[in-house]
């Protein structure tokens, strides 16, 4: 089975992905975040105690069901490959930018897409940040840019993250151990088998078409190739007709409670970092939950990045707030940056530049 | 035959190092990765522009000749 050998294929998997992420955001998930792996990535560590913000605090089935997919789909389509050894530290901090970058936008790549096809004109503001983030990334790989090679590891070893995520599953459904939500976006969300099945589906097409946005726009400036944004359109056209047959789609930049903030030069740079650093470690967000799925220890590494860099951006402050209403004033309260994610958005862009400049292919290891 | 060594990198290096190959000259190209996807990525690849690639099972991963 191979969705990634024509654009038909390319297209329905991505048109599948968009119709779970239409249930998803129907049956409960919150506003324009039917998937996000940033904040879902957030929301688990919280549940976890990794961070103390109560209102993001559930762990997510989704995160859960797309690693576990594409291990399973990697495993039964002999696609599972266990690997290691590529920079796996470089790659841990790329992972904790992944997500600083991300939640002071508020979204990863796929929700940034996900609030594109709902009218937010914000993340289409964050998308011109995203394309020259991949546009220096692609620069970066052109002069010879490499984090060295992988290698062939121990068969379980790739399987673990997989085991893990399994694992806070189990605490999640069988014990009280976990935190959750009372209210905020945390305490919102679709029906847990609903969420784990979604994510499940979404894991294996997402691993069989090689689905990643920041891949989709790396692979045009850099080989003029369109598959990978074959995807990407039909998922945000499925998305787009749901949310406009829905209702949800309010076309602005100041709406309230849809968790999102008008903060046009921190969106621009926190996509700009999400970006350059998806170019380097070989994957979005997404892409990298996915690589971990069907053995990537390496990127097993980046998704831990991403959790610490998810718990590190509450706990220092580094997140943004969504611009909300308030309910007994009916004013306005604009979302917002902190100071501190202001600074560690420019603190990721300079170490992403490091990293880009100083490693380099070795042509003969 | 030209050899193109891409065990074990990430995307996009093994499509960008056989691009570099392929546009170097028609003669065949032995395209060497570790992973299935990777496999399929490159054979993909080669047909885009017009190559016949053929894939054989090595040590460590694959060699994929591109004709």
């Amino acid at each position: 089975m191979n969705l990634s050998d024509s654009k038909k294929k390319l297209a329905l998997a991505g048109a599948v992905c968009g119709l779970v992420a239409a249930c998803l955001a129907w049956f409960g998930n919150p506003a324009n975040m039917a998937f996000c792996i940033a904040c879902f990535i957030r929301d688990t560590a919280g549940a976890l105690g990794l961070h103390s913000t109560e209102t993001v605090q559930y762990a997510r089935p989704e995160i859960i069901g797309l690693v576990s997919g594409a291990f399973l789909i990697s495993v039964s389509t002999k696609e599972y490959c266990s690997m290691s050894g590529s920079s796996p530290m470089t790659r841990f901090v790329l992972g904790m930018i992944l997500a600083i970058g991300s939640l002071v936008f508020l979204g990863c790549p796929l929700r940034m897409i996900i609030r594109m096809s709902a009218g937010d004109l914000n993340a289409w503001v964050a998308l011109i940040g995203f394309i020259l983030g991949v546009g220096t990334g692609a620069f970066a790989l052109k002069k010879g840019f490499s984090l060295g090679r992988a290698h062939m590891a121990n068969r379980m070893s790739g399987g673990v993250l997989t085991a893990v995520m399994i694992g806070i599953l189990v605490l999640a459904l069988a014990t009280t151990l976990l935190k959750s939500s009372e209210s905020g976006p945390g305490s919102m969300h679709a029906p847990v088998l609903m969420s784990l099945a979604g994510g499940l589906l979404f894991g294996v097409f997402a691993q069989k078409s090689r689905m990643c946005f920041a891949g989709s726009i790396r692979d045009v400036i850099l080989m003029r190739n369109f598959d990978l944004l074959t995807i990407i359109g039909s998922f945000f056209v499925v998305m787009l007709i749901f949310n406009v047959a829905t209702g949800r789609f309010v076309p602005a930049f100041d709406t309230p409670g849809v968790i999102a903030h008008s903060e046009h030069l921190w969106n621009i740079l926190g996509m700009y970092a999400v970006g350059f650093a998806a170019v380097l470690a070989g994957g979005c967000p997404l892409r990298q939950l996915i690589l971990a799925g069907q053995g990537s220890s390496d990127s097993a590494v980046t998704v831990l990045g991403m959790f610490i860099g998810a718990a590190l951006a509450h706990n220092l402050g580094l997140a943004a707030s969504a611009t909300a209403l308030n309910a007994e004033t009916q004013e306005i309260t604009a979302g917002s940056v902190p100071v501190n994610g202001k600074a560690a958005v420019i603190i990721c862009i300079i170490v992403c530049f490091v990293i880009a400049f100083s490693n380099k292919r070795n042509e003969g290891k | 035959m030209r050899e193109v060594d891409a065990r074990g990198l990430s995307c996009p290096e093994p499509l960008m190092l056989t691009e570099k190959a392929l546009k170097s000259g028609k003669d065949p190209v032995r395209v060497l990765v570790s992973e299935p996807f990777q496999r399929m990525n490159v054979e993909k690849f080669a047909r885009y522009h017009g190559r016949k690639a053929t894939a054989t099972p090595i040590e460590d991963g694959f060699a994929v000749v591109i004709e």
